[in-house]
């Protein structure tokens, strides 16, 4: 589904090179863990992934289902299916948060072709959704993620993500700032969109999250590269004896 | 001999003069509102239009900026349109004259303008401000009509009232002296609109107080057509326990000066200004604003939020003077912009003057492009650029319509701001 090969990237405003080479594939039906220290580059892989035009892609592509996507626009990219649940999601003041899960869902429907979505369907997915998330109807009421708390704009971030159908999910950060109650929410959440054919990229600090949505792979991000796969006991290797020695090892 | 007089008059200033002088023994007024008209005219021919060297109207040099006045046409025609929110009570003034007929809710007393000049009741009223009032100048010279409204103690009117001046071509010169009295609560909507692209020059006087504990919503919705020059101004007095909500939308006109000056004369006064400017084209628009906290314990706030396009040009002054006892005032103002194309232009003076010493008194302003964050997180949900952008802008000045707690007119005014911003952005 996703194939990354020899990706360089820096911030467009400085020249920073942040990702540098890296390279990763991920399968239809995986979830796939990227693990790795402070500045190893996670957070800015999944905004390239996204298409933010903050970073400057210097060398290598981004194969999502056998096309190059590095010239799509971030709105392009999200109509065909890839989602990006924000490490912090974005307060938008004067965005009702029903107007924009309505036109963000009719939007991308108008882009692959499909009919809008009518405002009695509408409305019934949302409340489906938002029950299965504990997400009150006066929340949606809100502006966007406007005084939410942190556990909620985590789980409105879910929300969207199960609204939107994506095939291709990746999560930022998603457990940080989360009780373990939101945590156990947001994880089944998560889990209630495993399928054979959509692949979720869990970005994480901590092991703590993939003891609840569980990944079929794990990768080790330092200085913008992969420098090592596992599978889940990677993590909890990690876990147990930091980073420096998987460090050590590659250099 | 002064100095201004040996400046030569400009094609604007000689046919305001004009417009005075061929209207004579035809405008309306007794003897002593004639007077003040001679007077003001006077002035208006010595002082001239302000330059820039007029503090007051430094970011507006309308000496300059007004280029031309087209000369009044008291035979063109203009048709009222429909009410803003159904249910309110419209009184049209049409080309500047109003139309006074009709039922008044009850506790509301209508009485013509024109006849306030013509018994001298209006003398008072049209003494200007100061010396840099050009807009009191220029309006009490050639007013010809409006609407002096009572609305009685303890009047609780459900539906707004509406003064429609819906304008065709020429000039229009209009006041509103409304008064408010003890306990009432109403919302007026003060709506100015063009009925075509012809050009027009338009001035408007609201002068309006506010009873003790009354609780009023002013509407001023500006719609001029994109060759007007609409020069507007609202006065008002806020007794004791008064609180007035003053809510400006600036959505059309192509030199535009809209002045809010009031003062708080009774303690626990609110007063709360929300302003909306929606700046496109080659137009200038400046929003010009003094309150007076003249007395203890009263709380002003004031946003101001402008979305400039194109080669448009905003101004917003707001002073804030807080007397020597009046202790305890809270006032707060501030002044948002985005600023959407380069050749966009905003200037912004905000100021306070405390001459007390236990005040709680801010001001801030801001001008900033489309968040860029925000706009990502809209486009990585699938929502292309040019609709997130338009999402935005909307959002930034819906947040202050918002405010309003009255469904319809909430509705009303957010679809005059989506018509305008679909036809600019």
């Amino acid at each position: 589904m996703l194939e990354i090969k020899n990706l360089h990237a820096r911030i467009a405003e400085d020249g920073t090179e942040i990702i540098r080479g890296l390279n990763l594939t991920v399968k239809a039906g995986e979830v796939a863990a990227i693990m790795g220290p402070n500045g190893s580059g996670k957070s800015t892989l999944s905004y390239i992934l996204s298409g933010r035009e903050d970073y400057e892609v210097t060398e290598g592509e981004i194969l999502y289902n056998g096309e190059n996507i590095l010239e799509l626009e971030a709105s392009e990219r999200a109509a065909k299916g890839i989602f990006l649940a924000f490490q912090y999601p974005v307060e938008i003041p004067g965005v009702a948060t029903m107007q924009f899960l309505k036109v963000a869902m009719n939007e991308q429907r108008k882009y692959r072709g499909e009919d809008e979505l009518t405002t009695p369907e509408f409305m019934r997915r949302v409340k489906e959704a938002a029950a299965e998330l504990k997400i009150a109807p006066e929340m949606l009421r809100r502006p966007l993620n406007v005084g939410f708390s942190g556990g909620e704009k985590k789980r409105a971030e879910i929300l969207q993500m199960a609204l939107l159908e994506p095939k291709l999910c990746v999560l930022d950060e998603t457990d940080s700032g989360l009780d373990i109650d939101a945590l156990k929410i947001v994880a089944d959440g998560v889990n209630a969109l495993r399928s054979p054919d959509r692949a979720v990229i869990v970005i994480t600090h901590y092991q703590r999250l993939l003891d609840y949505i569980v990944p079929d792979t794990v990768h080790v991000l330092y200085k913008g590269q992969v420098i090592k796969s596992g599978d889940k006991t990677l993590a909890h290797e990690l876990e147990a004896n930091g980073y420096a020695d998987i460090i050590e090892a590659a250099a | 001999m002064n100095m201004q007089q040996a400046i030569k008059m400009t094609a604007a200033e000689t046919a305001l003069v004009d417009a005075y002088t061929a209207q004579i023994g035809d405008l309306p007024g007794d003897g002593s509102v004639l007077s003040v008209r001679d007077t003001l005219v006077h002035e208006l021919k010595t002082a001239g239009l302000p330059t820039r060297r007029v503090e007051s109207w430094h970011y507006t040099d309308l000496r300059t900026l007004l280029r031309a006045v087209p000369a009044a046409d008291p035979s063109a025609f203009a048709d009222r349109v429909e009410a803003l929110v159904s249910g309110a009570t419209v009184l049209a003034v049409r080309n500047g004259h109003a139309d006074v007929k009709g039922n008044a809710p009850e506790g509301v007393t209508i009485r013509s303008y024109t006849d306030s000049l013509l018994d001298g009741s209006a003398t008072a009223g049209l003494a200007v401000l100061g010396s840099d009032d050009a807009i009191g100048r220029i309006n009490g010279g050639l007013v010809r009509g409006g609407l002096e409204l009572s609305i009685a103690d303890g009047t609780e009117l459900e539906d707004p009232l509406e003064i429609q001046l819906v304008q065709s071509l020429g000039q229009a010169h209009t006041r509103f002296p409304v008064s408010f009295g003890a306990k009432t609560k109403a919302t007026v909507i003060e709506r100015h609109l063009s009925t075509n692209a012809a050009e027009s020059l338009i001035s408007s006087v609201s002068d309006i107080t506010v009873g003790e504990g009354a609780e009023i919503t002013w509407i001023i919705l500006q719609q001029q057509g994109a060759a007007d020059t609409h020069l507007g101004q609202i006065r008002f007095d806020l007794a004791k326990d008064a609180k007035l909500h003053l809510f400006l939308i600036n959505a059309g006109g192509k030199l535009v000066r809209q002045e809010i000056h009031g003062k708080t004369s009774g303690e626990g006064a609110d007063f709360k200004l929300r302003g909306i400017n929606l700046l496109g084209g080659e137009s200038h628009t400046d929003v010009t604003f003094t309150l007076g906290h003249n007395v203890p314990h009263t709380t002003s706030t004031e946003i101001i939020r402008n979305v400039v396009f194109d080669r448009a040009k905003g101004v917003f002054q707001g002073k804030i003077l807080v007397a020597k006892d009046a202790q305890k005032t809270d006032a707060k103002m501030a002044c948002n912009t985005l600023l959407l194309s380069d050749d966009a232009d905003l200037s912004a003076k905000p100021e306070l003057e405390i001459f007390a010493d236990d005040v709680q008194c801010g001001h801030g302003a801001t001008v900033a492009d489309i968040d860029h964050t925000q706009l990502f997180y809209l486009m990585a949900r699938g929502i292309p650029e040019n609709k997130a952008r338009a999402m935005l802008v909307n959002a930034f000045v819906a947040e202050i319509v918002e405010e309003l707690d009255d469904e319809p007119l909430v509705e009303a005014l957010e679809s005059v701001i989506s018509a305008w911003l679909e036809k600019h952005a």
